[in-house]
């Protein structure tokens, strides 16, 4: 709490509790909404201050508040056995549920570009295992980012554009989900990035052109991250 | 506003070699061979004349783009029409323009086929999204009019509705209901089932009631609502 506050008075007080439910009081078993890793702002000119707001503290809020709901509702089922009401919650889990985890990978996918350690630079590349596999798998980090584009620009209504882990290859690969589908639970494939090709994700500011936002994303996509969770799921 | 219609007629020339099997003469060459020599016939040319759409052009709206305001405003208007829905309408031309079997279709008929899986199945998803794209936005401009146009159903879709609904508030708040809860992108409907019920449905994408196979509830739509962010 105490981080909250002293990073709400660098960032004003819309910021103030916004690593807390807003929606009353977070149990110990509910989802709580995390905190971005950086301000609003950090990720402009890339990613406007206004997305980011309204992406995390209504998008991504409204994914953990559907989701403790339907945990509610399936724990009462539970409790009465009902498999009618069980089945029934599925779909509001899986999307509520999805919601949540796979914008908590974005919002550490992404990276302010102060936060590199040579500013100025355009973006951050890729380094060491991760580089050298990108390179294996692609030839370029160029040709990779070209297909990866190409693919997220190609998902038909709402969905997430990943590079993935193949555990069973142990491979890299690129993959898109529909809607909300977490990669990992329904593919098995590991996330290392994840980019949302949601309307919302970039509308407000590259309105219909989601190829401009494609393009422009690289610049603050975080390759550490990335390669932290590629030498985990390489490990295993 | 732009007017992009156009229809023109073409004339097909169908050049057509003409064998025919008859009158040929069997000769016997032996017991176990037959040979057979076909008297052959000179080459005829066909004539064709084929009236066709060159292709499915993006329809005006009924109306300026400032007209609904302020409940949908002037910039989603401008950008949804000539950004969004152009895009269906150049997509869906690129992939009809490629096979001959789908040129001629009317918008209705297209999409009805895509519900039956009676389209090529290398372009049957491009056109799932496109035609079914075109068709949906083509419905919802008309279906939307100036504030001042409007003061709600009457007549005979009135009674309809209060008959399926018990009112056209319980209809709006069932509509709205469907449309909140349409995962991901999607439309939501107002449809005349086959067996002639009103009710109420939703699609993802760009599906819609036409596409009966494809869709949860198929049916005639009577009202649709945009639900992608765009909107």
């Amino acid at each position: 709490m105490l981080s909250c506050a002293a990073s709400a008075v660098r960032s004003g007080p819309s910021t103030l509790f916004r690593g807390v439910g807003l929606r009353g009081m977070a149990t110990g078993q509910d989802l709580k909404l995390p905190a971005l890793p950086y301000d609003y702002d950090a990720l402009a000119p890339v990613i406007i201050p206004e997305i980011m707001e309204i992406h995390l503290t209504k998008h991504h809020q409204a994914y953990v508040t559907g989701f403790n709901n339907a945990l509610a509702q399936l724990k009462d089922a539970e409790a009465k056995t009902d498999p009618s009401a069980i089945v029934g919650l599925q779909s509001a889990l899986k999307f509520n549920g999805g919601g949540h985890i796979n914008h908590a990978i974005f919002w550490k996918s992404l990276i302010p570009p102060k936060a590199w350690p040579a500013p100025g630079r355009e973006f951050q590349p890729p380094s060491g295992p991760l580089e050298e596999q990108i390179k294996a798998t692609w030839g370029s980090l160029d040709t990779f980012t070209a297909k990866f584009n190409a693919a997220a620009a190609g998902v038909q209504g709402s969905g997430w554009g990943w590079l993935a882990y193949n555990p069973e290859t142990k491979g890299l690969q690129i993959a898109t989900t529909a809607n909300q589908d977490p990669l990992q639970p329904t593919t098995k494939l590991i996330p290392l990035l994840g980019v949302d090709v949601w309307e919302h994700a970039y509308y407000l500011q590259y309105k219909n052109v989601r190829p401009d936002y494609l393009k422009e994303i690289w610049k603050v996509i975080n390759w550490k991250e990335a390669g932290d969770r590629f030498a985990a799921a390489s490990k295993v | 506003m732009n007017s992009y219609s156009m229809t023109s007629t073409l004339l097909k020339m169908k050049l057509t070699k003409v064998t025919s099997m008859v009158p040929s003469t069997v000769h016997q060459t032996s017991p176990h061979s037959i040979r057979v020599t076909r008297t052959p016939r000179p080459i005829r040319a066909r004539f064709t004349l084929v009236t066709q759409a060159m292709s499915f052009s993006l329809p005006d709206l009924p109306y300026a783009y400032d007209a609904l305001e302020p409940f949908v405003d002037t910039q989603t208007m401008t950008i949804h029409h000539t950004k969004h829905h152009q895009t269906y309408v150049t997509n869906v031309n690129n992939v009809v323009a490629k096979y001959s079997d789908l040129q001629g279709l009317d918008l209705v008929e297209l999409n009805k086929r895509i519900g039956k899986g009676e389209v090529p199945s290398d372009v049957s998803t491009a056109l799932r999204n496109n035609g079914g794209g075109h068709w949906n936005h083509t419905f919802f401009w008309k279906i939307m009019t100036n504030p001042s146009n409007t003061s709600g159903p009457g007549g005979k879709l009135k009674q309809a509705i209060e008959a399926s609904f018990g009112s056209v508030d319980a209809l709006k708040e069932k509509f709205n209901a469907a449309a909140t809860t349409r995962f991901g992108s999607g439309w939501a409907w107002l449809v005349v089932t086959p067996e002639g019920k009103l009710v109420v449905t939703s699609t993802p994408n760009q599906d819609n009631p036409l596409q009966a196979g494809l869709v949860d509830q198929a049916g005639t739509p009577v009202l649709g609502l945009d639900v992608w962010e765009h909107a």
